[in-house]
């Protein structure tokens, strides 16, 4: 390790097992200097949150800390006894946490929070001032209304800043952000990060960034571990990792990643992360790496220092090829003229008597064959809403949706069976979208046996064809949901869409609840299927990256209106609406930053 | 469905199942080994244990262990009928109304609120000054009694199923409610309701047996525990093991019935914090507590 | 995608949640949840006044038995009211009930007696039950909040154990099997208790506490383990919540996060929890008054079940019925204060 000897945070040898024996997290160790940044980046399942929660000197129940030792400031963190560690936490080492609603007392008074922690590490009472300096730190009003305020009269972004000033208030050397930002809109998103950024800055805090978003850690960290099935795969400067990869799973990561300035072809990583009761003896990625040798499935590469700085845990480090991005995507060219799908003068309302919400109104929009149209909004903005009247799970209060020039009764129930079959929906949910008591194939075949009058052989060989389109392998479809991941869900629920043999598919955000080395994939099936099957697409999403990705033209939605729309290169290039314009400036991207670069020359 | 069989393997299941086994046993293998008739009149009323009655005599005369061993077929058989008559119905009107919303939903819901406005036995009681007691009564009038609970659990179960993409996918493709019903909701509710059953058969063993005892059910000289406990509370110093013992093997009945419950609940996946719909289903529906389908990312 | 929720931007000025306090909505919620009890028991009485009116034959019929004189039972029939058509006998009832006024017991009037108020006749059983419910609900709180978290504190350890396999036995436990077991110990074994709770009429049941000992200890046996169980869920599943595991993770000592953050969130549950026990004491009582013969409003109920004197039955049911969607009213009153989102936001 290149930890100098003063450093402030020491993580040696770490390990991690459930009670049953099974590994969790596995020879972690990390270092980090006083004022400086470490972006701590994995998947699901990688096991980055429990590394988070041990540098608090909390092990989850069910766990049990095998070996290693934490330092922080010179003081060792007691992993086998809560209590002694307890006293550690806010002092030396705070949190800030990943779901701020419900992560505050609902029975607390913001003020009330706050002194809790200050008198936790405090002798004595803490007065409104304390509190009031507490909340001044974060730009929250240090009203005495405001601090009389519960939990719940406060937006999402006040909530995490409230949290914020939690970890903050007994001034640690060291904070540690778990997913901080995951659970808010891009615009607050943008908001919160700046504020730490700045916090960070002023106060020489150093902070451990957890997150599993890539972008988002490139615009705070200095240092950058990528964690995959519990172990660190890479870890060294965020600029060296970012642009030059050389664990191939680093840089399937990273060409996975949408990016909404440059639109290009993603490369997702093939297959599925390993389950924790499954890693191999030798190298976890070695089932989905591309350049694996023979050696690589029978023994564990270690964790090496290369001469940059960095270190690598891979045999072939050196092989791995410098970050290709895929070319600059080509609008695909609308063959014919005239729409399939369109939608005039929507309105549609939430709620009954008394109590409506206009979820969305004055929409219009046409989709072409092989054209895909981006509905792009924050939640809120009414785009799930328009998704479900236009499959008529939802009756439009106003105007009307056309399915090749014919109008669409306001429900599923009482349009034709044809209608039905040509207009088809992926749901966003993987966890919701497939019937949990039904084997996969059944649910596939469904929909040709009921809207394409398949026979039982024949609604057989479809899916068998289908599983081969969304390439999944055919043996899946005896089994039940839940024995697949989030990612096949998602392609079984494409597949049963496609059983229909749509002209229309409706994709509401389907991505959104993927990991991105997934999405990258399931997004290149959508882009192969759209071409093959001269689909027309609306795509739902609230990420910018994912539209440039894959849509032909956008439209950017708010508090239920259309506020702009054009082709995606005019839009995201030459914003006109100024919420398109905030839009874009929040959405964070992948970069090395010269910014940042310059930051750490500065401080050295 | 691959841990079916689970819940026989904790403790807490096994003791269950042991001692439903053998109040089982004796209730419908003991008129097989009776050493009299339930209704034979053998000795003197209320004697204790001796002279060939083994645990004595009851009120009238009869020999106490036979009454023990033809008491229990009607315990276990009024319960059974009452739980399945109130589970159909709790069921259908639960489903119905968490699926259809509107009109059909707000009556049907209403209506299970009112009943649920009566303390259980009171409903019961108004239903037996309306239409008499009988046997036909009892079962309906418990089942009634129950089916409100099971309802607001089906109810609430649907409700959430409901809204799940799988079922807004098989409404947009025009499946029939039918085979919404029967492919989308029902199987995915069920294990909401077993992990009820357990709970629910022993209210229902609770309450035909209350009924029994307060004497508005079966009528004399039939042989059953509760009725037992009953009419031989005024011989309770002469011969006490004419109560004790039908009062042991009810109370073991639903003990057993109770920890087999709670027991195929918690294997169904239901942690022991979410149970609290088997204890009590207002609280549950309070407490948003209600759906026993486990769900989401295995980690 | 939730219907409230507003858009971006997010300004720091913006405080979103916050209402105007001119409407007074927690006394618009109170009325309404008020005016719904009302409509319950109105809807709740009709059903009442159905179920017993509606019978096959009058309680003349039941008194004098199906023999007799038509003549005669025509006659009874009307001193008590039962000649007038049904909707007339229902508003006449109701607005009677609604003055404490129940009527005339019908099968008094049937055997000759010229004026039966019902209302004196359970006033006192009405009185009895009540002092058994509320020594009950006094043993009943603290013991199943103490077990309680005691057991949700200690959860999936040996007290919790303990306390959760007690619970699952006693809550499977019929009121008559315990109540007869008792008296087998206190009256046969022991012999240290009456058997039977009698008591001379217009006595004060506190007058002799010893015929409460047992009735007492009947209804805390199956009504305790119901409460411990939802105050021991309450409690584990406030443990679980992330705001709980943020105040250890915040350095806060355990106590605090006991008191100030589980137990204040866990029990304001507990509320409603308590008051479905109270409505089950009130609806239990039927069985344990029985068995110990004791003079309640519930073995007033059976008596006049069983002599099929409907007015009387009616009177009791409504009753009843008040109270039980009386105390579940007061409970959603008392969450309403105590749970500060549903406070600051109905």
């Amino acid at each position: 390790m290149t930890a100098s000897p003063q450093a402030l945070l020491d993580v040696t040898d770490l390990t991690i097992e459930l009670r049953s024996g099974l590994p969790v997290v596995q020879d972690i160790s990390l270092a980090l200097n006083r004022g400086a940044t470490l972006g701590l980046v994995g998947e699901s399942g990688s096991g980055k949150t429990t590394v988070a929660m041990t540098l608090l000197g909390y092990v989850r129940p069910g766990m049990r800390v095998v070996h290693g030792q934490i330092t922080i400031a010179g003081e060792g963190i007691d992993l086998r006894d809560e209590k002694a560690a307890r006293r550690a936490r806010g002092r030396l080492v705070s949190l800030v946490p990943q779901d701020p609603a419900t992560s505050l007392n609902p029975a607390l008074r913001i003020g009330g929070t706050i002194r809790d922690v200050l008198e936790a590490h405090t002798s004595g009472h803490a007065n409104d001032v304390a509190v009031g300096e507490a909340l001044d730190r974060v730009h929250l009003p240090i009203t005495g209304e405001f601090m009389r305020r519960f939990p719940h009269q406060l937006s999402g972004g006040q909530q995490q800043r409230v949290l914020i000033a939690c970890a903050l208030a007994c001034s640690p050397p060291l904070v540690v952000l778990d997913e901080p930002t995951t659970g808010l809109d891009v615009v607050t998103q943008a908001q919160i990060l700046a504020q730490i950024d700045q916090l960070h800055s002023e106060r020489e805090l150093a902070m451990v960034y957890v997150s599993h978003d890539l972008a988002v850690v490139s615009q705070l960290a200095d240092r950058i571990a990528v964690m995959y099935a519990g172990r660190i795969v890479e870890h060294g400067p965020a600029s060296m990792v970012l642009t030059r990869p050389r664990h191939p799973y680093t840089r399937g990561l990273i060409g996975s990643s949408p990016d909404h300035v440059t639109p290009r072809q993603l490369h997702g990583i093939p297959g599925v992360a390993v389950g924790l009761g499954d890693r191999p003896t030798g190298c976890a990625f070695a089932p989905r790496c591309a350049q694996r040798v023979a050696r690589c499935e029978l023994e564990l590469p270690p964790l090496e220092p290369q001469q940059d700085g960095r270190s690598v845990r891979c045999f072939e480090a050196e092989r791995t090829p410098p970050l290709q991005f895929g070319a600059p995507l080509a609008p695909a060219t609308p063959a014919s003229a005239e729409p399939i799908l369109l939608v005039r003068d929507l309105k549609a309302v939430h709620g009954t008597r008394g109590h409506t919400f206009t979820a969305a109104e004055d929409i219009s929009f046409a989709v072409r064959r092989s054209e895909c149209l981006a509905l792009v909004g924050e939640s809120g903005s009414g785009k799930s809403t328009i998704a479900r009247v236009i499959v008529g799970l939802h009756p439009p209060a106003a105007g009307e949706v056309q399915l090749d020039g014919r109008r669409l009764a306001p429900l599923a129930k009482e349009r034709s069976r044809d209608e039905r079959r040509r207009c088809q929906i992926v749901f966003q949910n993987p966890y919701e979208s497939l019937n949990p008591r039904q084997k996969v194939e059944e649910q596939v075949a469904r929909p040709a046996r009921l809207l394409r009058g398949f026979s039982r052989a024949d609604a057989r060989a479809a899916v068998t064809e289908l599983f081969e389109r969304v390439r999944l392998p055919t043996r899946l479809g005896e089994k039940f949901p839940s024995e697949l991941s989030g990612g096949e869900r998602q392609r079984v629920a494409i597949a049963r869409a496609l059983a229909a043999g749509p002209a229309v598919l409706i994709c509401d955000e389907v991505t959104s609840a993927l990991d991105v080395s997934v999405q990258a994939a399931v997004l290149d099936v959508l882009i192969e299927l759209q071409r093959e099957l001269e689909l027309g697409l609306v795509f739902i999403t609230h990420n910018l990256g994912v539209v440039a990705t894959v849509a032909d033209s956008v439209l950017v939605l708010t508090r239920g209106r259309i506020c702009e729309r054009g082709s995606v290169n005019e839009v995201l290039h030459h914003p006109s609406d100024p919420i398109t314009q905030q839009l874009l400036a929040a959405a964070p991207r992948l970069r090395a930053t010269a910014k940042r670069d310059a930051l750490v020359s500065e401080r050295a | 469905m691959r841990h079916r069989l689970r819940f026989a393997r904790t403790r807490r299941g096994q003791f269950g199942l042991v001692i439903v086994a053998i109040v089982l046993a004796i209730a419908l293998l003991g008129p097989f080994v009776s050493p009299h008739g339930p209704s034979q009149l053998t000795g003197a009323p209320g004697a204790p244990p001796g002279g060939g009655h083994l645990l004595g005599t009851d009120y009238l005369g009869h020999d106490v262990l036979s009454r023990v061993l033809w008491g229990g077929r009607s315990v276990i058989s009024l319960a059974l009928s009452a739980t399945a008559l109130g589970f159909a119905l709790g069921t259908t009107i639960g489903l119905i109304a968490g699926y259809s919303r509107g009109i059909v939903d707000s009556l049907l819901m209403r209506s299970v609120d009112v009943i649920l406005a009566f303390p259980p036995l009171l409903f019961f009681l108004i239903i037996v000054t309306s239409v008499g007691y009988s046997e036909g009564v009892l079962i309906c009038g418990v089942a009634v009694v129950q089916a409100p609970g099971i309802a607001r659990i089906v109810y609430s179960a649907t409700r959430e199923v409901s809204v799940a993409a799988y079922v807004e996918a098989a409404v947009a493709r025009g499946e029939t409610t039918a085979a919404i019903l029967r492919r989308e909701l029902l199987p995915n509710t069920l294990p909401t309701l077993i992990a009820n059953l357990g709970l629910t058969l022993t209210y229902s063993v609770l309450l035909t047996a209350a009924v029994n005892f307060l004497g508005l059910g079966l009528q004399p000289p039939a042989a059953n525990w509760a009725l037992m406990i009953s009419e031989n509370r005024t011989i309770l110093s002469l011969n006490p093991w004419a109560v004790v013992v039908p009062a042991t093997l009810i109370a073991a009945l639903t003990i057993g019935v109770n920890l087999v419950g709670d027991a195929i609940s918690i294997s169904l996946g239901r942690s022991e914090t979410t149970v609290d719909a088997r204890v009590d289903p207002a609280a549950a529906i309070m407490q948003g507590n209600l759906i026993a389908t486990p769900q989401g990312p295995e980690t | 995608m939730s219907v409230t929720e507003t858009a971006l931007p997010e300004p720091l000025s913006a405080q979103p949640a916050l209402r105007p306090r001119t409407a007074h909505p927690l006394l618009r919620f109170v009325l309404r949840r008020v005016a719904t009890g009302l409509l319950t028991l109105a809807v709740a009485s009709f059903v009442v006044f159905l179920g017993t009116a509606v019978v096959p034959g009058s309680p003349a019929t039941a008194v004098l038995g199906r023999l007799a004189n038509k003549q005669v039972v025509a006659q009874v029939d009307r001193r008590i009211g039962y000649d007038k058509p049904l909707p007339e006998r229902y508003v006449t009832w109701l607005f009677g009930a609604l003055h404490g006024d129940f009527g005339n017991s019908a099968v008094a009037l049937a055997q000759g007696a010229t004026s039966a108020p019902i209302w004196p006749i359970i006033r006192d059983p009405l009185l009895n039950t009540t002092t058994l419910a509320v020594i009950t609900v006094i043993f009943l709180i603290p013991l199943s909040l103490l077990l309680g978290v005691i057991a949700g504190l200690t959860h999936g350890r040996l007290p919790d154990h303990v306390i959760s396999v007690l619970t699952l036995v006693f809550m499977a436990l019929p009121e008559f099997v315990v109540g007869a077991l008792l008296v087998v110990i206190f009256f046969v074994v022991l012999n240290l208790l009456p058997p039977v709770s009698l008591l001379s009429p217009g006595a004060k049941p506190w007058s002799d506490p010893q015929i409460l000992v047992m009735p007492v200890l009947t209804l805390l046996a199956v009504s305790v383990a119901w409460t411990v169980r939802l105050v021991r869920v309450g409690t584990i599943e406030t443990i679980r919540t992330d705001y709980v595991q943020m105040a250890r993770l915040q350095g806060l000592p355990e106590r605090k996060v006991v008191r100030r953050y589980v137990l204040r969130n866990a029990l304001a549950p507990s509320v409603q929890i308590f008051a479905l026990s109270i409505q089950y004491l009130f609806g239990g009582v039927i069985v344990t008054e029985t068995v110990f013969d004791y003079p309640g409003l519930g073995n007033q109920l059976l008596q006049a079940v069983t002599s099929h004197d409907d007015t009387q039955v009616q009177a009791i049911a409504f009753i009843l019925a008040g109270v039980y969607i009386a105390i579940n009213i007061i409970a959603d009153l008392i969450v309403l204060v105590l749970v500060p989102k549903l406070r600051t936001q109905t």
